[in-house]
């Protein structure tokens, strides 16, 4: 089986989570990758030294520099008349794209999969990962999407793709991009972090969200995260949410700092190695996935935690 | 400019799925039933674009079992003019669903087509975009903000890095998250009014829709549990025990 890969970068660096995907694809086949963007020489060589790969399809046009999809799925589409399944991280991105190309090669997408289980079976969550579906396409090629957490990352060297430009596609015409707020961090990624500091909606205020995660945070070399309610309350911005509508992470530690536990956050973080959950409840559900629990006042806690670690 | 909202009817986000003894699936006998979240604030924000003048009528769109008719009350009841039923008990998927409203939204031509960004039963997060993919129209995902200008519409889009705005060419397709709105409940009397406002009860097989699946399910199970570990009795254990594991500044 041909498979073809998203790469998912940011115009000079390949993204983790591409090299979850492209593990998940090894298991099915050949690896060739896809680089699309606008002016990606860079890319496409470090694409080409990933372990494993084969051919990278090299798009560059100014019409895919934003990832559009209306521009980018009829170009995968193109491609896949020479490759049997498409495979992209389940990354905004990836969810944003994979789908636009299954409809238009009349094919039902595999979202998220957890495991590959056989040639056309995999398996994947779903009710928030409250249960697991082992599922198996009929389709003639396969669409799918990889949960980072779920596989190893391939190598970033080692590799010697043969790196071949593609003159498909171009823009459709009916969508731009008008701009974007990124946030620049020195801290690792949320989702490829060994130790996450999250905090809910106790924190009352990004102020004291400031005040007592972030030097827990600094002190561990954490990434930050947050539960859906700090989000909705401004505390933090929305991409710090963690849970079954935001990041999927799956740290060596994880910290549940004034977060109850909805299964709608335990969705997101319950794979971490361990938890450490802060909380005065001690009723509180996120007690019952935790590996160190303690009940306590975060406001007093928290910081004597980071004075003593 | 008429809207299109699609929705679905799945078990209440509140309720903790149970799997089924026999593996076939999650027990969704005598559970609470709700409108999928996200569905919520897609309907909200058609009848917000309808407040401001930019929407003339909302049309609600379910495709599920007779019940699902409920889910359209709703709708109708939070501000929806008018709903459609494509009524069956087969489990639909994104695909055959996306069919569907295709066929729909050639016959409605709506400007908009609002649905939420994932139905939290499946968690599949495809229909928006293979509407989009079938119908030939422009896609804002995972929407924060949605303003329409003219023949365009600019999506402000939640994304891994933070937020991205797109500007999009109508008709369009946009799919909701969490933080675009905060939905509306219906009032009383607009649960009354809802009763009579119209409701056409069609199938997949008018509208020429195949929906035998795809992807068979071969099983479905618990996944591994966690158990809980301990509680530690002040911040000095916890930081032992963190050290112990290899965890300090
Ligand atoms: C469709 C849908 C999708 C969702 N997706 C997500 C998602 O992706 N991620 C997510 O996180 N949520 C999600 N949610 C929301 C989820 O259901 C919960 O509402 C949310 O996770 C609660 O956040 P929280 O734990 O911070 O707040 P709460 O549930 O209010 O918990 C606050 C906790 O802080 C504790 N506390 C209060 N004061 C103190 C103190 N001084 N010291 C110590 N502890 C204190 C309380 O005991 C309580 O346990 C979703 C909901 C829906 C409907």
């Amino acid at each position: 089986m041909k498979t073809l890969v998203w790469v998912e970068h940011d115009g000079s660096a390949v993204k983790d989570a591409t090299l979850a995907a492209v593990t998940a694809a090894s298991k099915l086949g050949e690896v060739h990758l896809l680089v699309a963007g606008e002016g990606v020489d860079g890319v496409a060589r470090a694409a080409s030294e990933i372990a494993g790969v084969g051919k990278v399809h090299v798009a560059d046009n100014a019409a895919f520099a934003y990832n559009l999809p209306e521009n980018v799925a009829p170009l995968v589409a193109e491609l896949m008349a020479s490759h049997d399944a498409f495979v992209a991280p389940a990354t905004t991105t990836g969810k944003n794209i994979a789908p636009r190309v299954a409809a238009l090669l009349d094919v039902m997408q595999i979202s998220d999969i957890l495991s590959v289980e056989g040639p056309k079976s995999f398996t994947r969550p779903i009710y928030a990962g409250n249960a697991i579906a082992t599922v198996e396409s009929s389709d003639a090629k396969l669409v799918l999407t990889v949960r980072g957490t779920a596989f190893e990352k391939a190598a970033t060297s080692g590799g010697s793709g043969v790196v071949e430009a593609v003159s498909a596609g171009g823009d459709a015409g009916i969508s731009s991009f008008v701009g974007a707020e990124i946030a620049k961090s020195e801290r690792p990624e949320l989702t490829s972090a060994k130790v996450i500091v999250s905090g809910g909606r106790a924190l009352g205020s990004s102020e004291k969200y400031e005040e007592v995660i972030v030097p827990l945070a600094d002190k561990l070399g954490a990434a930050l995260g947050a539960s859906r309610a700090a989000v909705d309350a401004g505390y933090v911005p929305n991409d710090y949410q963690v849970g079954q509508t935001g990041k999927i992470v799956a740290p060596e530690v994880y910290f549940a700092i004034g977060i109850s536990g909805a299964i709608q956050h335990l969705a997101g973080m319950k794979d971490s190695k361990t938890i450490v959950a802060i909380n005065k409840d001690e009723d509180a559900p996120i007690f019952q996935v935790a590996d160190l629990g303690l009940v306590a006042d975060l406001f007093s806690a928290v910081p004597e935690l980071t004075a003593k670690i | 400019m008429k809207i299109l909202v699609p929705v679905k009817r799945v078990l209440d986000y509140n309720v903790k799925p149970r799997v089924k003894a026999d593996g076939t699936g999650v027990d969704l006998a005598n559970v609470k039933m709700s409108m999928n979240p996200f569905d919520e604030i897609a309907v909200e924000e058609a009848i917000r674009l309808k407040e401001k003048g930019v929407a003339t009528e909302i049309v609600a769109v379910s495709v599920g079992p007779a019940k699902a008719q409920e889910t359209l009350r709703t709708a109708l009841a939070m501000g929806a003019d008018r709903a459609i039923l494509v009524q069956t008990d087969d489990e639909v998927e994104p695909l055959a669903i996306a069919k569907i409203l295709k066929a729909i939204a050639d016959a409605e031509t709506p400007g908009l087509v609002i649905l939420g960004k994932q139905a939290i039963d499946g968690d599949n997060n495809q229909t928006g975009q293979m509407l989009a993919a079938l119908t030939g129209w422009a896609q804002g995902t995972f929407a924060s903000a949605v303003q329409v200008e003219g023949d365009h519409v600019n999506v402000t889009r939640e994304v891994d890095g933070g937020l991205e705005t797109v500007k999009l060419k109508l008709p369009a397709i946009v799919t909701t998250d969490l933080r675009l709105n905060e939905p509306r409940y219906a009032s009383l009397p607009n649960i009354m009014k809802a009763k009579s406002k119209p409701l056409d009860t069609k199938t997949p097989a008018d509208y020429g829709v195949d929906t035998s699946p795809r992807v068979k399910t071969l099983r479905v199970s618990e996944p591994p549990v966690r158990s809980a570990g301990v509680k530690v009795a002040d911040v000095d254990e916890l930081v032992a025990k963190l050290k112990a594991m290899g965890v300090h500044s």
